[in-house]
Formats: structure tokens, C-alpha cells, sequence
């Protein structure tokens, strides 16, 4: 693995860092809004992977595979921060642990 | 060379405000870092020959759904800050191992793949000529034509279920 | 020519910038003179032969006002709100074309700085960033009245980025493209400019667009009776001079967005017309800005006559007219151009 020229590994690299980088996120922040940032953030990750695979074939099959992961990214943040602000009015908190409403 | 150069001087940006973004004290402050880091993935696109999808980036992710994230954070005028409250079950250090773990067992990967003699680094071919709006758009309306339909009505799902969830509950 | 390769985009920007932000300076000239004149006033008289030096004065002015930042402001915020909303609206002129090719020093000189074959979603998507310097300077003043007007802002333009982006599709079905460049070129080759096409496109268009730019009658985040001055009411000196810069150059981006897809950009009236090719003479980029200049009076005309609307009309007019508008217009459009 070399520093130049630029292949598409370097582009993976960088994607997988940004995918740890998410994750480490969802797994350190007790902010529920943080941690969607943190999901927002692999799902980038992903469409890095995607792009680069796709410059990497020469086919554009592999943009068209990342608007449809933006798409869903755009619902599954709609409906989360619906269910957040709803949460958030029962029990005044962000407080991800604090969602146990459900713990016998 | 320029490639280079462009590479890693977004890559540092990305991975730079993607720290930030996980670590920044105030959510404000998170979501400023987030749209910066959608903008240096879009440029990334950019310079990977999908144009289309950076506009789309920043237009749907840095344009819409962070804005969203923006209001709902100052919806929620936090009296207390979840991270006042400490959890005696959280395992922090856990966590860290963790996701250095992902981290490392990717990054291995691809460096053994990389260095392996049978498959020697391919370099990135050369950009569709001709501009990929068009390819992508022909795709989208033919081979994944009912893939597409589908996220439609899943945004319509996720409209609906949005406005009855922001109801509230009487 | 390779040497010279990357010195000419270079230039091209700084003219550009240059350009506009002189341009800026004047516009707030030109809204003070028009409305003065509408109100049977002078207006600015002082500085210079018929006040034409008063825009130096007022940079002047603005630069060497003191800078304040409140005391519970968040100090980060407060400083990037500013960049983030001008920001937006000047690298937004990357991609408007403001004539064809030129011939400059013997060389071939394209009027414009890229002609990218997504331009005019790029347009659309550069200026939906400028939203958040709004929302931030809002936030970050840490005080009602600014909070209330930047939410108040935020929403109107999302909303009304909705009805401008469908009709932007009419016009881009039409068309068959999305290149700026390429979409004067088609009005050429159709023989018509677009304006007699879509009509109703450009209507709701420029609805839309005094919209965008918070201008009268839709100026409600200004509206000082209620919000005393907005979203910067906490602004000062340069800062506030930032947000001021940015609501004109956004409206310079609408008037040239306008002339670009209606009025057939950097042609000439008619360039079909025999008898009317002496036209042809007066170069593109001046037919280009001459367009333009109309939109801006426009804008100022439209303040100095028309009343404000009220939150919830300004509501009702996006989400119950423009848009089923909108959405009526690409269905016609889209079957026309199937079938004809």
C-alpha cells in the first residue's frame, strides 16, 4: 500500500476510518441526537465505499445504489427524530440510557 | 500529484470533522461539524466522477436532513444534558476497544489486500465522460425502476409516520 | 497555454467576485434611490454628485464600526453564522453564465467560470446551505427576537425551496439539460426564449425567489414592528455587513438564475429576426446585465409597492399555491413533451 498514486484502496481506507469513527460514536454518546449524527455518518461512510467502487469499475450502478441509501438515510431520520421528540416530551431527557420505559 | 493533494488534504477535513462531531460538547455545535463533513464528502464525490450524487449530497443530506437535526435541536431546549448523567452499566472503555477493533480489522484488510502480490493496487480509471446525470438517471427509471418506486413509498411511510408522531398525543 | 492554464479560472474568479460585490454595494444605492423616488423623496444626496458615492461611505462606515459579540452569545457560532450564509451565495456565481465565448488578447475566453453539466441543481443546492447561517445567527445570539425571526426565516425557505426546485424541473424538461450554458444554447436553437414556454414557471419562480431572499412581501424575519431587526438584530460592524452582502448578492444569484433560464441568458432579443440582427452588435454580457438590472428594479419596485404578508397567508401561499401550482405546471410539461 502506497501513499501515491491514489487508488481506489485509499478511498476505502478513509471510508472504513469514517465508518469506526461513527461507530465509535454511537457506542461513546449518551445524546440521542448524536448518536443519529453518529448513524448519519456510517451511512456516508457506505456511500464513500459505493462511489469508489463505482469509479473503480467504471459503472455508475453503484451511484444509484447511494441515492437509494440517501433516500432511506432521509426516512430513518424524519421517523427517528419524530420518535426522539415524542420521547423527549414524556420524559424530558435526551438521555439514551434513560429510554427504559420498557425494562420490567 | 493533484489527486494527491486532494485526497488527503479532504481526508484529513472529513476525519477531522467527523471527530468533532463526536466529541463536540453542545449538539449545535455537532451539527455545524456534521454539514461541514457532508460538504468535504460531497467534493470527495466530486473528485470520483459522481457529480450528480455530490449535488444530491449536498442538496438532500446538507440541505435537508441536517437542517432537521437543527431544528429538532433547538426544539429540545435541554434543561439538563444527557452526559450530566452518569451510568453506572455504560462501559466506556468497552466501547473504545471496540470500535478501534472495526477500525483495525477493516483497515487490515484492505492493507492485506493491497500488499498482496496477486491483486497489485488498481489505479482509479479514468471519470465517465459525457456527464453521469444521465446514466444515473437512466438506470434509476430502468433496471431499478421498481426499487425506486419503493423508496418513494417508503419516504411516504416515513412522512406519514413523522406528522403522527410529532402529534401530540391527546 | 499550459502556463496560462490555471492563471485564467483564477482572473475569472476574481473579476467575478470583484464584480459582484461592487454590484452589491450599488444595489443598496439603487433600492434607496427607487424607493425614495417612489415616495416622491431624493434619497441619498449628500456623498457625491447625487449621492452616487454613498455606498463607499457606507462600507467605510460598516468596516469601522465596532465589532460587538454579546456576552451570553456562543462565540464560535456567532462568528460562522455570518461566513456560512455569504459564503453560499457567492460561490453560487461559479456557474452562471454571463456571455458565450469571447475573443480577449487573441485567445478564445469563456464569459463564464464552469460550465458543469449539473449547474443548475447546483445552484439550487449551494444557496439551500445559506439557510444555515440563518438558523445559526438565530441560535447563537442567545436572545428572543433573533431566535424567533430565524425560525421563522428557516421555515419560509424550506418551504418555498420546494415549489422553486419543481418548477426548476419544468424548466429543465423543457430544456433537456441542466448545464446553465446549455440551457441558453437550447433557447437559441429552439427560437424562443423559455419565458413564452413556461410562463407560469417564471411566475412562481419569481415568487418564490423574493421568497428565498426575504425581500417584501415576504420580509416577515425582518419584520421590524414585530421582531424588531431579525435574525441579526445582535449583529454589528462587518458581521452584520456579511448577512447584508449576502441577502443582495442572493438576490443578484435570483435575477441572474431568471435571465439565464427565461430570457435567454446572454442572447440577444430575437436573434432569429432578420431585421432585428443589428442587435447582435451590443456584446452578450451586455444584453446579460441589462436583463438582470430589470429583475433587480423589480425587486425594489415590488418593495416600495406591496404591503407585508402575514405568517400564516405566507404559509398558505407556499404549501396551498405554488406548490400544487408547481406540480400542475410539470405534469403539463412532462406530457407535452411526450407527446408533441
Amino acid at each position: 500500500m502506497h501513499l501515491y498514486p491514489i487508488t481506489a484502496y485509499h478511498y476505502l481506507v478513509l471510508a472504513a476510518a469514517l465508518f469506526a469513527l461513527g461507530a465509535t460514536g454511537v457506542m461513546l454518546r449518551r445524546n440521542i441526537i448524536i448518536l443519529f449524527m453518529s448513524i448519519e455518518l456510517m451511512l456516508n461512510a457506505v456511500n464513500l465505499n459505493l462511489v469508489a467502487f463505482s469509479r473503480l469499475n467504471g459503472h455508475v450502478v453503484g451511484q444509484v445504489f447511494a441515492l437509494f441509501i440517501v433516500a432511506v438515510a432521509a426516512a430513518e431520520a424524519v421517523v427517528g427524530l419524530g420518535i426522539l421528540l415524542a420521547f423527549y416530551r414524556n420524559k424530558e431527557t435526551l438521555n439514551i440510557d434513560e429510554v427504559n420505559l420498557l425494562r420490567g | 500529484m493533484l489527486e494527491a493533494i486532494a485526497f488527503y488534504g479532504l481526508a484529513a477535513l472529513i476525519l477531522g470533522f467527523g471527530v468533532m462531531v463526536i466529541t463536540a460538547r453542545s449538539a449545535v455545535h455537532s451539527v455545524v461539524f456534521l454539514v461541514l463533513n457532508f460538504l468535504a464528502v460531497a467534493v470527495v464525490y466530486v473528485v470520483l466522477g459522481a457529480e450528480f450524487l455530490a449535488v444530491i449530497q449536498v442538496l438532500v443530506y446538507a440541505g435537508g436532513i441536517v437542517v432537521l437535526y437543527l431544528f429538532v435541536v433547538m426544539l429540545v431546549n435541554q434543561k439538563r444534558t444527557p452526559e450530566a448523567h452518569h451510568d453506572p452499566h455504560r462501559k466506556t472503555g468497552l466501547g473504545i476497544m471496540l470500535a478501534s477493533a472495526v477500525l483495525a480489522e477493516v483497515t487490515a484488510i484492505v492493507v492485506y489486500t493491497a500488499s498482496a502480490p496477486s491483486a497489485s493496487p488498481i489505479p482509479v480509471s479514468s471519470p465517465v465522460v459525457g456527464g453521469n446525470t444521465e446514466q444515473v438517471g437512466w438506470l434509476l427509471y430502468t433496471d431499478y425502476l421498481i426499487a425506486f418506486e419503493v423508496a418513494s413509498m417508503l419516504l411516504l411511510a416515513a412522512m406519514v409516520g413523522a406528522i403522527l408522531f410529532a402529534r401530540r398525543m391527546d | 497555454m499550459t502556463s496560462m492554464g490555471w492563471l485564467l479560472p483564477l482572473v475569472q474568479i476574481l473579476i467575478v467576485l470583484n464584480a459582484v460585490l461592487i454590484a452589491v454595494t450599488y444595489m443598496v444605492l439603487l433600492e434607496r434611490k427607487v424607493i425614495a423616488w417612489a415616495q416622491s423623496r431624493l434619497g441619498p444626496m449628500r456623498v457625491g454628485p447625487h449621492g452616487v458615492l454613498q455606498p463607499i461611505a457606507d462600507a467605510i462606515k460598516l468596516l469601522l464600526k465596532e465589532d460587538i459579540t454579546p456576552a451570553r452569545a456562543d462565540k464560535w457560532l456567532f462568528t460562522i453564522a455570518p461566513i456560512m450564509s455569504l459564503v453560499p451565495a457567492l460561490i453560487a456565481f461559479a456557474v452562471i453564465p454571463f456571455g458565450g465565448h469571447a475573443r480577449i488578447f487573441g485567445r478564445d475566453v469563456p464569459l463564464f467560470i464552469a460550465d458543469v453539466n449539473v449547474g443548475l441543481l447546483y445552484i439550487v443546492s449551494i444557496t439551500s446551505i445559506g439557510v444555515y447561517g440563518i438558523i445559526l445567527a438565530g441560535y447563537a445570539s442567545n436572545s428572543k427576537y433573533p431566535l424567533l425571526a430565524s425560525l421563522r426565516a428557516s421555515a419560509q425557505l424550506i418551504s418555498y425551496e420546494v415549489a422553486i426546485t419543481m418548477m426548476l424541473v419544468s424548466v429543465i424538461v423543457t430544456a433537456g439539460t441542466l448545464s446553465m450554458v446549455a440551457i441558453v444554447e437550447a433557447q437559441l436553437h429552439n427560437h424562443v426564449w423559455f419565458v413564452f414556454v413556461q410562463p407560469v414557471a417564471l411566475v412562481v419562480l419569481f415568487i418564490g425567489g423574493l421568497a428565498e431572499t426575504n425581500r417584501t412581501p415576504f420580509d416577515l424575519a425582518e419584520a421590524e414592528q414585530e421582531l424588531t431587526g431579525g435574525f441579526h438584530t445582535e449583529y454589528s460592524g462587518m458581521r452584520f455587513a456579511m448577512f447584508f452582502l449576502a441577502e443582495y448578492a442572493n438576490m443578484i444569484v435570483v435575477s441572474a438564475v431568471v435571465t439565464t433560464l427565461f430570457f435567454g441568458g446572454w442572447l440577444p432579443p430575437f436573434p432569429n429576426v432578420g431585421w432585428l440582427a443589428f442587435l447582435g452588435w451590443i456584446p452578450g454580457w451586455m444584453w446579460f446585465l441589462v436583463k438582470c438590472f430589470v429583475f433587480l428594479y423589480v425587486f425594489v419596485w415590488i418593495r416600495a409597492t406591496l404591503p407585508r404578508y402575514r405568517y400564516d397567508q405566507l404559509m398558505r401561499v407556499g404549501w396551498k399555491v405554488l406548490i400544487p401550482v408547481a406540480l400542475a405546471n410539470l405534469f403539463v410539461t412532462a406530457i407535452l413533451k411526450v407527446w408533441l
